[in-house]
């Protein structure tokens, strides 16, 4: 008897959650019209794409889109490299004050660089990098996560890999690319999505380091635009435009839907 | 980390390691302690109308005194409150009741997730129109009940229940999928042996489930915590913090005094403070839980 009570919970829990996605997507397709007239909040009498082509007019989309992934994949080139070295360096080398080291970086982990927004805005003016693309990136091109995460991979490396492609004459970054790499591809797959899917969604520092349409991301774009309205009348365009923005995302999720939820499972390891 | 002592230094090994280090080293120390230390100096120096001069600790008897500072810290700690025990509470049961091969389970698993996904702004958007006044689709639900739904972003003794609702609902099914981890790791001997005893399901919760996933609960509880002063990007599009403060963070109290006001020496100290909160957070979080974790 439990078992039928908590599966009708957990059923209806289920429909609570997705509620206001279907609900977005609906009112999307609606007519600006009968948003607010309809009695029925999820029927849609005469579907339109209108409200896409009305966001996609007003709204630079393909701007945005091209800046959020210019952003996206410039963070994760750059962090895939100081990641890959110092996570080696972590796993595979003694050194002089390797747990200091390890604090240094654990205190990123502590302090996110998403707080330090207005001593990082000061930073930027004195480099005069104030509405660029590259002062939304900067602050994320060191990533502890990410070294953590690959240091503990990379540990489960036999060290006898090492030491083989030594004698058969490999440079240190022969044996990182044709080792290390292949055999923690699973680890970069899951730091990626992490990765991309955080500063996809990233809206705090951006807002305040760019004030032009050619260096702001779409969450900054979508943001300026949802703010000059407030009116019923809008929600088409608004609910179109927030669509258009988490497609991609949702798209991703849909498709490597076990990847996303193991890696971001990997975001609790240490 | 290395117990091994070698007697005689490695010199090359150690340039090496420094040498692949520094990438990441140059970052951290650019964009994390120059501006922290940045923000302690500066939080002592008050900066108003451009010209700077030593005030010491007087600025942060003036920023910490201010109602609306007060306020703020009231705000962040009853989202703490409300959130993090509700939606770590539902995590786990929705992770019980989809941790097996039932039909619908994947789609249902799904459903809880995807709010992790959608950049805080989009899901601002989203719930803004929930929370409209008799428009909104929370408010043309209750009237089915024939019940008038209140004006739930605009009333400052509802602004914060809206807010936290929306964040459980954000928040549940990411802590979801580390309970779902921990599930998978529990003994199946012991829930045999309970079985075979006849006890009751909410006793084998209690008693067995409960303590085991303990380590889950307090990574989670780490996070959560966390995340209710990083989460503040939704009050840009719904409320900007209000109505009169009702509903401000102290990040987003921070911006705007940083951004909108332009007090430099305020900003500062908003900053120092927010630092201390979150390195209080981690250092009981690495110095006591995690010896705890370990039983």
């Amino acid at each position: 008897m439990y078992r039928v009570i908590n599966r009708t919970l957990i059923v209806l829990l289920g429909i609570l959650f997705i509620m206001p996605l279907v609900w977005t997507v609906l009112t999307s397709f609606t007519p600006s019209i009968e948003v607010i007239t309809r009695m029925n909040p999820f029927s849609v009498k005469n579907p339109t794409f209108g409200n896409y082509l009305a966001a996609w007019e007003t709204i630079p989309f393909l701007q945005y889109y091209l800046n959020t992934i210019i952003i996206v994949l410039g963070i994760l080139a750059v962090q895939m490299i100081t990641v890959t070295l110092a996570a080696y360096a972590f796993a595979r080398l003694t050194f002089i004050g390797s747990s200091f080291i390890f604090i240094v970086f654990l205190v990123q982990i502590m302090i996110p660089p998403d707080i330090l927004i207005f001593p990082n805005y000061a930073i930027m003016k004195e480099l005069n990098l104030i509405d660029s693309k590259l002062a939304i990136m900067l602050p994320y091109w060191a990533s502890s996560f990410g070294v953590f995460l690959l240091r503990q991979t990379f540990k489960q490396i036999p060290v006898d890999l090492d030491d083989a492609t030594k004698v058969d004459g490999c440079k240190w970054w022969q044996t990182l690319f044709y080792v290390y790499l292949p055999s923690a591809k699973p680890t970069y797959v899951a730091f990626g999505l992490i990765s991309v899917s955080t500063h996809w969604s990233n809206f705090m520092w951006p807002l305040i380091v760019t004030n032009s349409v050619e260096s702001r991301p779409l969450t900054v774009g979508i943001a300026i635009f949802a703010q000059s309205f407030e009116t019923g009348a809008q929600w088409g365009t608004v609910t179109a435009a927030t669509v258009l923005v988490i497609l991609p995302l949702l798209a991703a999720f849909f498709f490597f839907q076990r990847q996303f939820v193991d890696s971001f499972m990997h975001s609790g390891l240490k | 980390m290395n117990m091994t002592r070698r007697f005689s230094i490695n010199w090359k090994e150690n340039a090496f390691a420094y040498a692949l280090l520094l990438p990441s080293l140059v970052f951290l120390v650019m964009f994390t302690f120059y501006p922290t230390f940045k923000s302690i100096y500066l939080s002592f120096f008050s900066s108003t109308f451009g010209a700077q001069s030593f005030v010491g600790f007087e600025q942060y008897a003036r920023v910490l005194s201010d109602d609306v500072f007060f306020k703020v810290i009231k705000n962040n700690l009853i989202l703490v409150i409300g959130t993090v025990p509700t939606s770590l509470l539902l995590a786990i049961y929705m992770a019980i009741w989809v941790n097996n091969k039932m039909k619908g389970n994947g789609f249902l698993r799904a459903s809880f997730f995807y709010p992790t996904l959608i950049p805080m702004i989009c899901i601002a958007n989203i719930w803004l129109f929930i929370y409209t006044p008799d428009y909104g689709l929370l408010d043309k639900f209750l009237s089915l009940f024939g019940i008038d739904g209140a004006n739930w972003l605009g009333e400052p003794g509802w602004v914060m229940y809206s807010m936290i609702v929306m964040l459980i609902w954000k928040e549940a099914g990411f802590f979801m999928i580390f309970y779902l981890a921990g599930l998978q790791n529990l003994p199946g001997d012991v829930y045999e042996a309970a079985k075979i005893e006849g006890a009751k399901p909410f006793h084998v919760f209690r008693k067995i489930t409960f303590p085991l996933i303990m380590p889950t609960t307090l990574f989670c509880m780490i996070v959560a915590t966390t995340n209710a002063f990083k989460l503040v990007d939704h009050l840009y599009i719904m409320t900007k913090g209000g109505p009169d403060n009702a509903s401000n963070l102290l990040l987003f109290f921070l911006y705007e005094t940083a951004f909108s006001f332009w007090d430099m020496g305020a900003a500062s100290v908003l900053t120092v403070v927010l630092l201390v909160i979150l390195l209080a957070i981690s250092i009981f979080n690495y110095a006591y839980l995690d010896k705890r974790i370990h039983y």
